[in-house]
């Protein structure tokens, strides 16, 4: 049975949290029941306000053999690091 | 009213929750997947911890120094006064959600009166309640409709299912002569009132999941005078196990 249901990635909004963070995956038949497995399986305890769940086939993922030309600038570029000022107190959420 | 009758009609509608609660639990680790699995589990710590705020206030009320494990833990088969339909066994997975849905609607229902008791806790526990069984009728319903309308195996399954636990459901409409006087001293529900809406709510979803209502006039009744079915005995020692055999042990 299981074998035959997709993967689900659920990404939940904690409370209070901002966003939406990817918690896991399941299994289910279709978006409804991905839902309420999501439910289930991650939200039981209070975890979350609200609940995104997406088929995982529909997930563009980035080649981890990519990452070097992705993910790695060269480190040379300073100009480019936010760390020529520091940051009022006040300011939330960076 | 009399706090012993009072007990009386507690216990009517705790049971359910601790039998239903204690079937559950037998699920866990063996659901037909991880996620149904968490699932029932889930609603099994439900009804629990609904079953403790009742069995608390009942140990509050008989003064007897006892506790809620007592009463969970200690009594004999005659005393639970939980219906049939509950303690009806985990036959197949269609079962497991039939026997859920037929209690479900009815839970909904009695709690939704409940809230509106003359009696403060338990007015308190209803509401506390509706939320959680509010969850376990759309989860039931769902899945109702899931293996109705599924594979011919799946409608072939649930079907079977639901003209076996048919025969339970009117018990749930069965007014003992405790739940009289409660109904009479505004603490309790006139579960009659219920059945119309019940049956209705039961139709609709069964039709939607192209499933036959079952025709039958004849129901079987009991545990609401602690009759039990033959299954219910090996529930018991099971539930009760730890506490006949390490007498007061705690976690």
């Amino acid at each position: 049975m299981k074998n035959n249901w997709p993967l689900w990635e659920v990404f939940v909004r904690s409370k209070n949290g901002l966003e939406h963070r990817h918690f896991g995956s399941i299994h289910a038949a279709d978006a409804e029941m991905a839902l309420e497995n999501a439910r289930d399986v991650y939200t039981r305890r209070n975890e979350g306000v609200s609940i995104w769940v997406v088929e995982s086939k529909h997930i563009t993922a980035s080649n981890p053999q990519n990452n070097g030309e992705l993910f790695e600038p060269a480190q040379d570029k300073i100009y480019r690091h936010p760390t020529f000022y520091t940051l009022p107190d006040e300011v939330k959420h960076m | 009213m009399e706090d012993k009758n009072k007990i009386q009609y507690i216990y009517g509608i705790a049971d359910n929750a601790l039998i239903l609660g204690q079937r559950l639990s037998e699920l866990c680790g063996h659901g037909p997947n991880l996620e149904t699995d968490i699932a029932m589990t889930n609603m099994a710590l439900d009804l629990l911890g609904q079953t403790r705020s009742y069995y608390q206030y009942v140990a509050q009320l008989s003064g007897e120094g006892k506790t809620e494990d007592d009463i969970a833990f200690l009594r004999i088969e005659r005393e639970y006064k939980n219906v049939l339909l509950v303690e009806q066994p985990n036959t197949h997975f269609g079962y497991v959600i039939v026997r859920q849905f037929f209690f479900d609607i009815f839970h909904l229902l009695l709690l939704e009166k409940l809230q509106n008791s003359e009696d403060d806790t338990l007015a308190a526990i209803a509401k506390k309640s509706i939320k959680e069984v509010s969850y376990h009728q759309r989860f039931s319903s769902d899945w109702i409709k899931r293996l109705g309308d599924g594979t011919e195996e799946s409608h072939q399954k649930v079907q079977e299912a639901v003209n076996h636990l048919w025969e339970y459901t009117d018990e749930l409409f069965h007014s003992t002569d405790d739940d009289k006087i409660a109904v009479e001293n505004k603490v309790g529900v006139n579960t009659l009132d219920l059945k119309e809406k019940y049956y209705q709510k039961l139709r609709e979803v069964l039709e939607e999941a192209t499933l036959d209502i079952p025709e039958t006039k004849w129901f079987k009744k009991g545990g609401k005078q602690g009759v039990h079915t033959e299954y219910m005995g090996y529930l018991l020692a099971d539930l009760q196990y730890m506490q006949r055999t390490y007498p007061n042990m705690k976690w």
